[in-house]
């Protein structure tokens, strides 16, 4: 155990680096998710199918494929950023695709009658998405959500194995591997790291389950 | 903008079919209402009166034909049409207010949203509504607080806040017990007195012989009789509005 004491602040920088990139990719994934659940109840018929498409290619392709795009596909493209970024955004992407189908079936969880009545009172698309349906839907929206945030903290692991270089996982490697360190007490520290994001997050959870449950 | 002469229909339906799937559920339906009119539509259940009514918000699409507005067609979806379906009120049978939503708000929302009217002035526009259908007590309750009744009435408040110039109503009170069924009847009643233009899908005969100009007794996807409601109901010409009204009026 010496090595996690003497070595703290690598693991907690790791924390610091893996909590980053999941606040990142985590608000572009429920934006990105939440275009592509409003393409996929769209009226118009490409929307709908591009819709379909995005969630089609991302939920069936292992995130490992979509990493390894982001990380050697994109730059032989020419196009030039640090992994970081990269790696977020695939993460994100990846993502989006379970964020989307965990809001569509909150919004299909809506009676259909408030969308006729919005739509009757001429409300057009977009608003009576935001200020009708997804008011609503939020109730059944929050817990698969909530678990799709909690798998993409742990993805992001699979982002650092791919060198975003500094989080949680990449300390773990640096430390066992490349510096020789006991593996066990290392792999240790590396999966408290993670505990100590996605327990949190899972009370977090809970706790907004509650609240909009009585809201109303 | 072209002027629309006052001889202009409210409603034009011109040969208008509609199939779910194979089944044809509107056949080569032509109708006109003309401003004001008070049109009590009836039938059968399955003979399509909900879709007519649904047809004429585009809440359903029509297969062929064409459906115009006070003289403008319906437009495709979008803008155009969402400006249109503000213009046309729509009560349904399951009243559908928006359930997250207090009375007062479900009847500002489209005022505020749509027509870009100020909070304070929506809000007691909303009021005096609410006062008309004689629910003003109950704006600051949810919508699952209220009686049917009571709900009905809040439906067809958010309707009129909306300024619409015709009125759509699927069976209003069909879903409602039967001593609330009256006080959604008497606020219909009086907005035809008013020379609103409505449609209204109804089994109700009391109040289609007292507020309405004209009844359409529709089956199998057909208008088989368009008549006045005392022609109607007393000397009915086809044998299947006998035959249908032998069964209501035994109930
Ligand atoms: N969305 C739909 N998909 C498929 N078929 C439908 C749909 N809506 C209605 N239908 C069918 O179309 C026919 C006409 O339905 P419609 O609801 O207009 O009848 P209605 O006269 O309003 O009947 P009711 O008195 O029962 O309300 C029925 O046979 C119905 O089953
Ligand atoms: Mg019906």
């Amino acid at each position: 155990m010496q090595v996690l004491i003497d070595n703290y602040h690598l693991y907690l920088r790791g924390l610091g680096t893996t909590l980053q990139i999941c606040l990142y990719a985590g608000l572009l994934t429920l934006v990105v998710g939440t275009f592509i659940a409003g393409c996929r109840v769209a009226p118009l018929t490409p929307l709908r199918a591009f819709g379909t498409a995005w969630v089609t290619v991302f939920r069936n392709c292992p995130l490992a494929v979509v990493l390894f795009f982001m990380a050697f596909g994109i730059p032989a493209l020419g196009i030039n950023a640090s992994y970081f970024v990269f790696g977020t955004i695939g993460l994100a992407l990846y993502t989006s695709a379970f964020v989307c189908e965990a809001i569509r079936s909150g919004i299909n969880a809506v009676s259909p009658g408030q969308a006729e009545a919005a739509r009757s009172v001429g409300l057009g698309f977009g608003q009576t998405l935001r200020l009708v349906i997804l008011p609503q839907a939020v109730r059944s929206i929050i817990p698969p959500l909530g678990s799709v945030m909690i798998a993409m903290i742990k993805n992001s692991a699979i982002a650092g194995a791919f060198g975003i270089g500094g989080d949680l996982y990449a300390v773990g490697i640096r430390q066992s591997s490349a510096q020789g360190e006991e593996i066990i007490p290392v792999l240790l520290g590396v999966a408290l790291g993670y505990l100590i994001i996605t327990i949190p997050a899972g009370l977090l959870l809970g706790y907004v389950e509650r609240k909009v449950a009585i809201a109303r | 903008m072209t002027e629309v002469s006052t001889d202009t229909p409210m409603i034009r339906v011109s040969a208008v079919d509609k199939y779910f799937g194979s089944l044809h559920v509107l056949k080569d339906i032509n109708l006109e209402i003309p401003r004001g009119q008070v049109v009590v539509v009836l039938g059968p259940s399955g003979s399509g009166k909900s879709t007519l009514c649904r047809v004429l918000n585009r809440l359903e699409t029509i297969d062929s034909g064409a459906v115009a507005v006070d003289g403008v067609p319906l437009p495709e979806e979008g803008r155009a049409l969402a400006e249109l379906r503000a213009d046309v009120g729509m009560v349904f049978q399951q009243f559908n207010l928006f359930a997250h939503k207090s009375i007062i708000d479900n009847v500002t929302l489209g005022p505020i949203k749509v027509r870009k009217l100020g909070k304070d002035e929506a809000r007691e526009e909303g009021m005096r509504l609410l006062r008309r259908v004689g629910i003003a007590d109950q704006a600051e309750k949810y919508p699952a607080q209220l009686s049917g009744g009571q709900q009905q009435r809040a439906a067809i408040a958010r309707a009129l806040a909306m300024r619409p110039k015709v009125m759509l109503f699927d069976e209003p009170t069909s879903a409602l017990d039967p001593e609330m069924v009256n006080e959604v009847l008497e606020v219909m009643a009086g907005l035809a007195d008013e020379g609103m233009t409505m449609l209204v899908v109804s089994h109700e005969m009391g109040f289609a012989r007292r507020a309405a100009h004209r009844v359409l007794f529709m089956a199998d996807g057909e208008v088989v009789e368009d008549s006045s409601p005392e022609t109607f109901f007393d000397s009915p010409g086809s044998e299947r509005a006998k035959d249908f009204l032998g069964k209501i009026l035994t109930h």
